[in-house]
């Protein structure tokens, strides 16, 4: 499986923010996208999960299912968690497991603790830390299995001993063949990870 | 369809647990009704003449009230975004979503409409006219205004805007649901001819309001 960009380029509401963006994730493999303040790292991941449009150049995924469209191959974990406040840790996760559905999936359960929130399973959401919840949307990419990982400043409000289970999760995913694309500011703890600069020039 | 059924469920849940919908409507929809005889004057006749109108106009204004929160609460907590990459088609979303909201504010008006016809002085055939009505002409002010809900969707303030949009598209629903109910009291027309119209407006909006509410979804989140 092969995630290609080809000259691809981002216009939001009229400016141009990147262009002729070449670059190629291989099965096994994690791309880091790198760049100062409003580079287009989000609008980026948000372009792979189809939320913004592709102004010019081409992206495809080779290998993935057929009947499916990237995006719906993709896990995407932005800067809001997508939790209901009112609605149980467990209650949401298994919201989101059922609804985002196909594929072999992990349980509830299991995805909890996977990030070390089996014991609030009970607690309403609203109660959580803004780290907690973090957690309780990653734990989104253990529920349902997805072959692509979109995470936009995945370790933001993680305590380090959470960095170090995403760590865990990134290295397993990336063993059983995913690719994960992650903006970050802040190192991933992977080794080995290709790069990609944005501000003009592609490394 | 497990994830369909996953959603409805979620959005009941939610609706049940905030408690904003269905208690507000129904109390808007019981201010309304009971403001109308401060304005008109203790005349029973005159009340009675009118009530199917005045029924339907609360039940319509108390059908909007809660409608904007519909997309832009899954909005403002990125859930909007998980839901467009989703592997359900986004019209089947968005129509279960509208489902859900009627099961949680439309069917409780329907529901209050024959204790508020009390205050008016209809009959009890009279209320079975105006909630048999409002139960079938409900659904389509729903749905047609998940149309509304979703152009808003980005929109601070977007209840303003959700009114001045759905309001003149509801006026059909509103002429034909008042004519049957009217027909069915006083006549001299028959029943059947404007409420297999208001029933065929609802099966339109049925199809129509989720395909429009998705379009206009996708195209604002870019």
């Amino acid at each position: 499986m092969r995630l290609i960009a080809t000259g691809l380029a981002c216009v939001r509401s009229g400016r141009e923010v990147f262009a002729g963006l070449d670059f190629v994730v291989s099965a096994g493999e994690a791309l880091v996208v790198l760049g100062r303040n409003g580079a287009g790292k989000s609008s980026l991941l948000r372009m792979v999960a189809g939320l913004v449009r592709v102004a010019a150049g081409r992206l495809a995924l080779e290998g993935g299912e057929a009947e499916l469209t990237l995006a719906e191959q993709a896990h995407y974990v932005g800067h809001q968690d997508a939790v209901k406040p009112a609605l149980t840790v467990q209650e949401n996760l298994e919201f989101w497991a059922r609804y985002l559905g196909g594929g072999a999936r992990a349980l509830p359960d299991v995805s909890l603790a996977a990030l070390a929130l089996d014991r609030l399973a009970g607690l309403p959401a609203a109660y959580l830390s803004a780290g907690q919840k973090r957690r309780l949307s990653l734990a989104r990419l253990v529920a349902v299995q997805r072959p692509i990982w979109l995470l936009d400043e995945p370790t933001s409000a993680l305590d380090a001993a959470a960095q170090d289970r995403l760590t865990n999760l990134m290295r397993g995913h990336l063993g059983s063949g995913g690719i994960i694309l992650a903006a970050t500011h802040a190192p991933i703890g992977l080794e080995g990870v290709k790069e990609l600069r944005l501000n003009g020039s592609a490394a | 369809m497990t994830g369909m059924a996953a959603l409805l469920v979620r959005d009941i849940r939610l609706a049940v647990r905030l408690g904003g919908g269905a208690p507000m409507g129904v109390l808007f929809f019981l201010i309304v009704v009971t403001l109308m005889p401060f304005a008109l004057g203790p005349d029973l006749a005159l009340l009675r003449r009118i009530g199917p109108a005045i029924l339907w106009l609360g039940a319509l204004l108390a059908s909007l009230l809660a409608l904007d929160r519909l997309f832009a609460a899954d909005y403002e907590d990125g859930s909007l975004d998980l839901i467009l990459t989703s592997r359900a088609p986004l019209e089947l979303t968005v129509a279960i979503k509208a489902l859900a909201h009627w099961l949680t504010t439309g069917l409780p008006l329907v529901v209050a409409a024959p204790v508020l016809a009390l205050f008016l002085d209809l009959d009890p055939r009279a209320m079975g006219a105006v909630a048999l009505t409002l139960l079938v002409g409900t659904p389509a002010l729903t749905f047609i205004g998940t149309i509304g809900a979703a152009l808003a969707v980005t929109l601070r303030r977007g209840g303003l805007i959700l009114a001045v949009l759905v309001l003149p598209l509801t006026i059909p629903v509103l002429i034909f649901g008042v004519a049957a109910a009217n027909s069915a009291i006083v006549g001299p027309a028959p029943f059947g001819p404007p409420f297999t119209i208001l029933c065929a407006l609802t099966l339109m909006s049925l199809v129509l309001g989720p395909f429009a509410a998705a379009a206009a979804l996708r195209h604002g989140m870019e």
